[in-house]
């Protein structure tokens, strides 16, 4: 028999941050399909706005990091 | 002897968790002093070695009319040149060109050691070797940004932007202080290690559990776990994405902070 139990023990606070993730991967997904509308719509302007959207990006996936770090320290 | 046949099969262990992270003395016969050259800091050595290794066999001999060799080397060079230092530094990014180049192959190499045979460990899923880099960038663009202004003028344009009522300041500052000293660091350090132990102990959950099934002997689960060594393949190739992903992005914004830190007034 395979010892399955030991797998199904776990931490609520990987279900939490799986639910916390959504805020941050929605964020994330709205930036770059901003960038990518933009980018069809003026080619030109490409490198203005990735630069900006780095920023953003990385301000929003603060939140998902955070909530990682919570999840396992908490 | 043994550590070496262990580094060999660094796979073991069932349920994989934070324990399949522990590195391992590779001479435990020299006593308790030697315990810090373990498996994971030789191959952070080794790829730093790999590293400058392949960049000065790049470098040397350069010709007019370039051969295989130097067309390698330059279409990797202008990766980072190109699309990561002039497109974000604009006109000084001369300056910062070296480290941002050997930050982007190092964490490039270290994280492909996760999918190399003989390693089969993306380094920075250790976290205190994410810290180490973390610090050099961070020292980088501060002291960009002080060289630059001074360290008077530098703190009040990273703490205070353009065009704040002074109704704010109390707020403001302290925020962006947080945001630009101490957040950024961290998040760029936790960014890859969490992406790379993530990644990392899904490999392991696919690669065990496959192993596990298959040696279970009854055959429903045999053929589950011949099911799951072979996503564990799509698994790889996804970890192959996602360990070039991190180091670009952790490279951009190092570019993009020190792009911050030194940016003119307007």
């Amino acid at each position: 028999m395979l010892p399955l139990e030991p797998i199904l023990n776990g931490s609520l606070n990987m279900i939490g941050y799986g639910l916390a993730t959504l805020g941050p991967g929605l964020g994330v997904a709205w930036i770059f399909s901003s960038v990518i509308s933009g980018t069809a719509r003026q080619p030109e302007a490409r490198g203005a706005m990735l630069s900006t959207a780095w920023i953003g990006f990385a301000v929003v996936e603060a939140l998902a990091i955070i909530g990682i770090a919570l999840a396992f320290v908490i | 002897m043994s550590a070496m046949i262990g580094l060999l099969i660094p796979l073991e262990g069932f349920p994989p968790g934070v324990q399949s992270f522990d590195s391992k003395p590779l001479f435990p016969e020299l006593g308790p002093s030697w315990l810090w050259v373990n498996n994971h800091l030789v191959q952070a050595i080794i790829a730093a070695a790999l590293v400058i290794g392949f960049w000065l066999w790049m470098a040397r001999g350069q010709k007019v009319v370039p051969g295989k060799r130097q067309f390698l080397g330059a279409l990797a060079y202008n990766l980072v040149r190109n699309s990561i230092a002039r497109d974000i530094l604009g006109h000084d990014y001369r300056k910062f060109l070296p480290y941002l180049l050997a930050l982007f192959s190092f964490i490039l190499v270290n994280n492909l050691f996760g999918e190399f045979f003989l390693f089969m460990f993306p380094t920075f899923s250790k976290i205190g070797f994410v810290w180490g880099l973390a610090l050099c960038s961070w020292i980088l663009y501060n002291g960009a940004g002080i060289y630059k202004y001074g360290l008077l003028t530098y703190l009040r344009k990273a703490t205070l932007p353009e065009g704040v009522p002074v109704v704010l300041w109390p707020l403001i500052i302290p925020l962006e202080f947080l945001s630009n000293f101490i957040v950024r660091p961290v998040t760029l350090a936790l960014r890859l290690f969490a992406n790379l132990f993530a990644g990392h102990l899904v490999i392991l959950v696919f690669v065990l559990g496959g192993t596990l099934l298959l040696q279970s002997g009854q055959l429903g689960l045999m053929a589950a776990g011949g099911m799951s060594l072979i996503f564990s393949f799509a698994i790889f190739a996804l970890e192959l994405f996602v360990g070039f992903l991190q180091a670009y992005i952790f490279t951009v914004l190092t570019a993009q902070y020190v792009s911050s830190a030194i940016a003119e007034e307007h």
